[in-house]
C-alpha cells in the first residue's frame, strides 16, 4: 500500500484533490441531467472517500508535524500563502468529512425530489469549503472555507428544508456569520501584531502562534475567537440557531450539519484558542466560564431533549449535549481532556449522523417526526429498530461502542482538574439515557397500534448500505479507539506543551501529572 | 514621452482621454440629431429589432478612450505646476469611470429604445459626464476638481431627468439638481477659504503651505470643512445622503447604476487627492470628523436598508453604506488604505452595475416591477440571472469567493494599519446587518414562489446584457480567488498619492 503511494506521489496531491475536485464534481453535477445528478454525485463522493483513504496508510503516527504540507503564495503582499497540511487532528476530521458526505448523499436519494441538480452541486460545494478548514495551515485561507461553508448551507436549509425553513436558514447564517466576522477583525489584529514581531507578514498559523501578546490583549483576541467557533459549535447560551437550523434543514443537511460543520467550532477551539492565546486559554476565570458553559450544555440540552415531541429536535439538543463534553474536555487542558474531546467529535458525528439519517428515513415512510406517531416498529421493520438501537446505544455512550472512550476521556480530564464539575457533567451520561431510551421505547416498542405504522416498510438494499458503514464505525471506534488515539496524541501533546510554556507560574499545575492516567484510560 | 505643461499643448496629451471623450460625445450628439431615429414615431416600428448603432458608436468612443489612458502609462510628468497631474492613481481611477461607463451603455441599449429615450443626447450625456469625473480624478488643482465636478454633476442632473415621461424621473433630476447646486456652493466657498488662507490652488502647494504651517489656520479649517461637505454630498454619506434614496429611486436604473459607481467614484478618488496631499498636514483637524461620517453612515444606512423593499432603493441605501466603508480608508489615510479604496471601487463598480443591471431587466427595459416581490420565484423561472444575481449579491455583501470580500479585507487591512480597531468593528457588525438585506433578496429570488404565476415566464435578456453579466459575475469570482495581481496593481497606484509621514499614526488615537 505505502508502496503505491509513494509510487504515485500521493502525499504531493492528495490535500489538493480532496480539497478542489468536489468543485469538478460540481461542475459533472450540473452538467449531467437532473435524474443523473445524485448518481454524480455519490460516484464523485465515493471515488473522494477512497482517495483520502490512502490518508490514513500514509500518515506517520507519532508526528505532530504537519504532513502532507505544502505552500503557495497566493497574496504575496500581505504574506497569505495557499497553504495545506494535516496534523493528527485534522487527519481524523477530514476523514469523517470524506466518510460522511457520500452517506449523506446515498440517504438523500429519496428526500430530495425538487430542483435536484441544485442540490448536489452544493453538497459539492460545500465539502470543498470542510475540507479546506480541516486541511487549511494558512489563517486566511482557513476564514475563507470557513465563510464559504456558510454559502451552500444557507440554500440547502432555505430551499429543501422545512416549513420554516427561510426563518432558519437566515438565523443561521446570520448568527454564524456574525461570530466569524469579528473573528476577523481578531485575525487582522493578531497579524498586524505578528508582522511587527517578525518583521515579516504571514497568515501561517505557526508564524501567529509567535505574536507577541499581553496577557489583556490575549484575553479580547480569545474573546473574539470564541465567540466565533462557540456559536458553531454551539456552546449554550448560543445554540438557539441549532434546533431551528437542524429541525428545518433536510435529512442530508442535517447530517452534514451535525457530522462536521459543528465540528469546525471544536476543531478552531483546539487549533486555534489553545495554542494562540495559551495565556488567556488557562486563565482561571476563562478556564471555569468555559467548563461551566460545558457542563451547563450537557446537564440543560439533555432535559431540553427528554421532553421535546419531535424526534429530530430532540436529537438536535443532543448535539448540544454532545458538544459540551467537547468543550469541557478542551478546556481540562489535560490529555486525557483533550483526547477524549477529539474522539467525542468524531463519535459525535458517526453517531448523530446515523440518527438524523435514520430519523429520516422514518419521515420518508410516516412524513411526520413526531414521536407519538410511532409505536412498535420494531415488528414492522425489525432491521430499521436495530440500527436504530445500535445508534441511539452509541449516542448515549454505551461501553464498547463510539461514545463511550471519548466521554469517558472527556469526564476524566475533567476530574483531575474540576472534581465538583465533573460529577455534574458526569450526570449528563445518565441523562442521556433518560431522554434517547424514551424515544427509542416509543418509536419502536410500545404497541403497534396505528395501522399507518403496520405498513412501514424496512430497509432497503439503498438504506442499509448508508447505514451499515455507520454502525460499523460505531463499533469498531468503540472497541480500538487507539487508533484514533495514538494519531492525535502527538498534536494534542503539542498544544498542552505550549500551553504549560505560557504558565505564569508553578501554582497553576494543569496537565503535568496526567501522563500515568493517560497510559490507562487512553489505552 | 514627457510633459512640464509648459506650452499648452502639453495639456492636450495629458488630458487625451477626457478629450476623446468629449469629440466623441459632440459626435453622437450630432449623429443623433441627424439620424432617422425619431422617437415621437417609435410606437409604430416597435416590431422591429432596435437598432443599436448609437450605442456601439459609444462603446468604440470609451474603448478609444480606454487606449488613450493606457498610452499616458508612457508619459512621465516633469515638476508639479501643472493644473492636471499625470500619474497612476488617476489613471486607475480612470479604469474604474470608463468601466462603470462602458457597463452603463451595455446596459442601456434595450432600455433607452423600450422607453423611447433620445440615445443620442443620452449617450453623449454618459461621455460628458465620463470626461467629468475623469477631470475630477485628473486634477491637481481645485479649480480643475470644481470644473470636472460641474461638468460631471450637470450631465447627470441632466441624465437623472431624462425620462420625461416618467414623474419620478422629473422630480429626482429636480430634487438631485437643487440639493447639488446647493452642495456645489459649499464646494466653491470652501475653495475660495483655502485659497484666502495659503494663497494658492495647487492642491501640491496647498499641501505644503500646510505642512509648513504657512496656511492661516481658521480660515483653513473652514475650508477644509466646506470642502469636506461638498465632496461628503457627491459620495452620499450621512448626514448628507438625503437626496440619495430618491434620486436613485427616480433615475432611469441604468443612470443609477452610473450614478452609484462613476459620480461616487470620481468624488472619492478627488476627496482622497485633497484631503491625502493637501490636506494631510491638518490630519489632526479633520480626522475625527471623517471617522465619524464613516461611523455613522455605515450604521445609518445599513440598518435604514434593513427597511427597504423596494429593490432600487434598497440599493440606494447598499450604495451609502457602501460609501461608509470607504471613508474608513480615507479615515485611515495610509497607502494601504488608499489602495484599498481604489480595489474596492473597481470591484464595487462591477459589482453594483450587475446587480443594478438584473434590476434593469427584471423591471422589464422599464420602470416597474421594482418591488422585492417582483423577484420571488426568479431563481426558478430565470435560474441563470438569479445566479447571476446572487454572485452580485455575494459580493456586495463582501462574501468570500466573491471580489466582494477581497475589496473589504483591502480596506480592513488598512484601517488595522492605523489601528482603527473599533471603526473596524463597526464595519464588520455592519456588514452582518448588510447580509440580512442582501439575503432577503436572495430568499426572495430562490425560496419563494412567483406571486402572479401568468409573469413567470423567461424574462427577455438582451445578449449586449448578457455579455455584461456574464463577464461581471467570472471577473467577480476570479477577483475574489485570485486578487494579487489587480491588489499589487492598485499599491503601486497610490505612489504619488502615498506620502504620508510615520508621524501620522501617532495622531491616531
Amino acid at each position: 500500500m505505502t508502496a503505491l503511494l509513494n509510487a504515485v506521489a500521493y502525499d504531493a496531491w492528495v490535500l489538493h484533490a480532496l480539497v478542489w475536485l468536489p468543485l469538478v464534481g460540481m461542475a459533472w453535477v450540473l452538467a449531467s441531467s437532473e435524474e443523473q445528478a445524485k448518481h454524480v454525485a455519490f460516484r464523485v463522493s465515493t471515488a473522494l472517500f477512497v482517495l483520502s483513504l490512502g490518508l490514513w496508510s500514509a500518515f506517520e503516527p507519532g508526528s505532530a508535524e504537519l504532513q502532507f504540507a505544502s505552500s503557495t503564495p497566493w497574496i504575496d503582499a500581505w504574506g497569505i500563502d495557499y497553504a495545506l497540511g494535516l496534523d493528527g487532528l485534522s487527519l481524523v476530521l477530514v476523514l469523517l468529512t470524506t466518510f460522511t458526505m457520500p452517506l449523506a448523499i446515498l440517504g438523500s436519494f429519496r428526500y430530495i425530489e425538487t430542483k435536484q441538480k441544485g442540490f448536489y452541486a452544493l453538497m459539492l460545494l460545500l465539502q470543498t469549503g470542510v475540507v479546506g478548514v480541516f486541511a487549511a495551515s494558512d489563517l486566511f485561507l482557513f476564514y475563507v472555507f470557513f465563510e464559504l461553508t456558510l454559502v451552500p448551507m444557507y440554500f440547502i436549509v432555505g430551499i429543501w428544508g422545512g416549513e420554516r425553513r427561510v426563518y432558519a436558514a437566515v438565523k443561521f447564517f446570520l448568527y454564524t456569520a456574525f461570530g466569524s466576522l469579528l473573528m476577523l477583525v481578531a485575525i487582522l489584529y493578531l497579524y498586524v501584531q505578528t508582522r511587527g514581531d517578525l518583521g515579516y507578514a504571514s497568515f501561517a498559523f505557526a508564524d501567529l502562534a509567535q505574536a507577541n501578546l499581553s496577557l489583556n490583549e490575549q484575553l479580547w483576541l480569545f474573546s473574539a475567537f470564541a465567540l466565533a467557533f462557540a456559536i458553531k459549535v454551539p456552546v449554550f447560551p448560543l445554540h438557539t440557531w441549532l434546533p431551528d437550523a437542524h429541525v428545518q434543514a433536510p435529512t442530508p443537511g442535517s447530517v452534514v450539519l451535525a457530522a462536521v460543520l459543528l465540528k469546525m467550532g471544536t476543531y478552531g477551539f483546539v487549533r486555534f484558542l489553545l495554542p494562540f492565546f495559551p495565556e488567556a486559554a488557562q486563565h482561571p476565570t476563562v478556564v471555569t466560564v468555559m467548563i461551566v458553559l460545558g457542563v451547563i450544555g450537557i446537564v440543560y440540552a439533555a432535559w431540553v431533549a427528554a421532553v421535546q415531541p419531535d424526534a429530530k429536535k430532540l436529537v438536535a439538543y443532543t448535539s448540544v449535549a454532545h458538544m459540551g463534553f467537547v468543550v469541557v474536555g478542551v478546556f481540562a487542558l489535560t490529555v486525557n481532556g483533550l483526547q477524549g474531546a477529539i474522539m467525542v467529535m468524531i463519535a459525535h458525528g458517526v453517531s448523530t449522523g446515523a440518527l438524523f439519517l435514520l430519523l429520516g428515513m422514518l419521515y420518508e415512510r410516516r412524513h411526520t417526526r413526531e414521536i407519538a406517531d410511532f409505536g412498535g416498529l420494531g415488528r414492522a421493520a425489525p432491521w430499521l429498530a436495530t440500527a436504530f438501537v445500535i445508534t441511539a446505544l452509541a449516542s448515549i455512550g454505551l461501553p464498547g461502542t463510539s461514545g463511550f472512550p471519548g466521554e469517558f476521556l472527556a469526564l476524566l480530564g475533567l476530574f483531575e482538574t474540576h472534581p465538583v464539575l465533573g460529577v455534574i457533567a458526569a450526570t449528563g451520561v445518565i441523562f442521556a439515557a433518560y431522554y434517547m431510551l424514551p424515544m427509542v421505547q416509543r418509536i419502536f416498542f410500545n404497541a403497534l397500534d396505528r395501522d399507518e405504522n403496520r405498513e412501514v416498510e424496512d430497509l432497503s438494499g439503498r438504506e442499509i448500505a448508508v447505514l451499515a458503514p455507520l454502525v460499523a464505525a460505531m463499533i469498531v471506534l468503540g472497541v480500538f479507539p487507539n487508533a484514533v488515539f495514538e494519531r492525535t496524541e502527538p498534536t494534542v501533546r503539542a498544544v498542552l506543551e505550549r500551553v504549560e510554556a505560557a504558565a505564569p507560574a508553578p501554582a497553576v499545575e494543569i496537565g503535568m501529572d496526567t501522563t500515568d492516567t493517560d497510559e490507562e484510560g487512553g489505552r | 514621452m514627457t510633459l512640464d505643461f509648459v506650452s499648452t499643448l502639453d495639456y492636450v496629451w495629458a488630458l487625451l482621454p477626457e478629450f476623446i471623450l468629449c469629440a466623441w460625445g459632440i459626435v453622437i450628439l450630432l449623429m443623433g440629431v441627424s439620424g432617422k431615429r425619431n422617437p415621437a414615431s417609435a410606437g409604430d416600428a416597435a416590431a422591429e429589432m432596435p437598432s443599436h448603432d448609437l450605442g456601439y458608436l459609444t462603446l468604440a468612443g470609451i474603448v478609444a478612450a480606454a487606449v488613450a489612458n493606457g498610452w499616458l502609462y508612457g508619459v512621465t510628468e516633469v515638476g508639479s505646476a501643472g493644473l492636471v497631474v499625470v500619474d497612476q492613481f488617476r489613471l486607475f481611477a480612470n479604469w474604474i469611470f470608463l468601466l462603470a461607463a462602458a457597463l452603463a451603455v451595455l446596459m442601456s441599449f434595450t432600455y433607452v429604445y423600450r422607453q423611447r429615450l433620445q440615445a443620442g443626447e443620452y449617450y453623449a450625456l454618459i461621455l460628458f459626464a465620463t470626461a467629468g469625473t475623469m477631470f475630477m480624478a485628473g486634477a491637481r488643482d481645485l479649480i480643475v476638481v470644481f470644473l470636472g465636478l460641474e461638468v460631471m454633476s450637470i450631465s447627470v442632473y441632466a441624465l437623472t431627468a431624462f425620462n420625461r415621461r416618467d414623474r419620478r424621473s422629473a422630480e429626482a433630476g429636480l430634487k438631485y439638481f437643487i440639493l447639488g447646486a446647493f452642495s456645489t456652493g459649499f464646494f466653491l466657498y470652501g475653495l475660495a477659504l483655502v485659497y484666502g488662507a495659503t494663497g494658492t490652488t495647487n492642491v501640491d502647494a496647498i499641501g505644503e503651505a500646510v505642512r509648513t504651517g504657512a496656511a492661516q489656520e481658521t480660515l483653513l479649517l473652514f475650508g477644509i470643512a466646506f470642502l469636506a461637505v461638498g465632496f461628503a454630498f457627491k459620495v452620499g454619506v450621512v448626514p448628507f445622503h438625503m437626496w440619495t434614496p430618491d434620486v436613485y429611486e427616480g433615475a432611469p436604473t441604468p443612470v443609477t447604476a452610473y450614478m452609484a459607481v462613476a459620480v461616487k467614484a470620481a468624488a472619492f478618488v478627488a476627496f482622497f487627492r485633497v484631503f491625502l496631499v493637501g490636506f494631510l498636514g491638518a490630519y489632526a483637524a479633520w480626522y475625527p470628523i471623517v471617522w465619524w461620517i464613516a461611523a455613522v453612515t455605515m450604521v445609518v444606512a445599513n440598518i435604514l436598508a434593513l427597511a427597504q423593499f423596494n429593490v432600487k432603493r434598497m440599493l440606494a441605501y447598499s450604495s451609502i453604506a457602501h460609501a461608509g466603508y470607504l471613508m474608513v480608508a480615507l479615515a485611515a489615510a495610509n497607502d494601504r488604505a488608499s489602495a484599498g479604496m481604489l480595489f474596492y471601487l473597481l470591484i464595487y463598480a462591477i459589482m453594483n452595475m450587475g446587480a443594478f443591471a438584473v434590476v434593469v431587466i427584471v423591471g422589464r427595459q422599464g420602470e416597474e416591477s421594482l418591488e422585492i416581490d417582483d423577484y420571488a420565484g426568479l431563481g426558478a423561472s430565470n435560474p441563470m440571472l438569479a445566479v447571476f444575481l446572487t454572485v452580485f449579491l455575494l459580493a456586495l455583501a463582501g462574501f468570500p469567493g466573491t471580489a466582494g470580500f477581497m475589496g473589504k479585507i483591502f480596506l480592513l487591512q488598512g484601517a488595522a494599519d492605523s489601528r482603527l480597531w473599533v471603526l473596524s468593528i463597526v464595519l464588520v457588525l455592519m456588514t452582518v446587518v448588510s447580509y440580512y438585506y442582501y439575503l432577503r433578496l436572495a430568499w426572495y429570488v430562490w425560496m419563494r414562489d412567483a406571486r402572479d404565476p401568468s409573469r413567470n415566464g423567461e424574462l427577455f435578456v438582451p445578449l449586449p446584457m448578457r455579455f455584461a453579466l456574464g463577464a461581471g459575475a467570472a471577473a467577480l469570482i476570479l477577483l475574489g480567488v485570485f486578487p494579487a495581481a489587480t491588489m499589487d496593481f492598485a499599491q503601486t497606484s497610490v505612489a504619488a498619492v502615498s506620502a504620508f509621514p510615520e508621524a501620522l499614526a501617532s495622531l491616531i488615537p
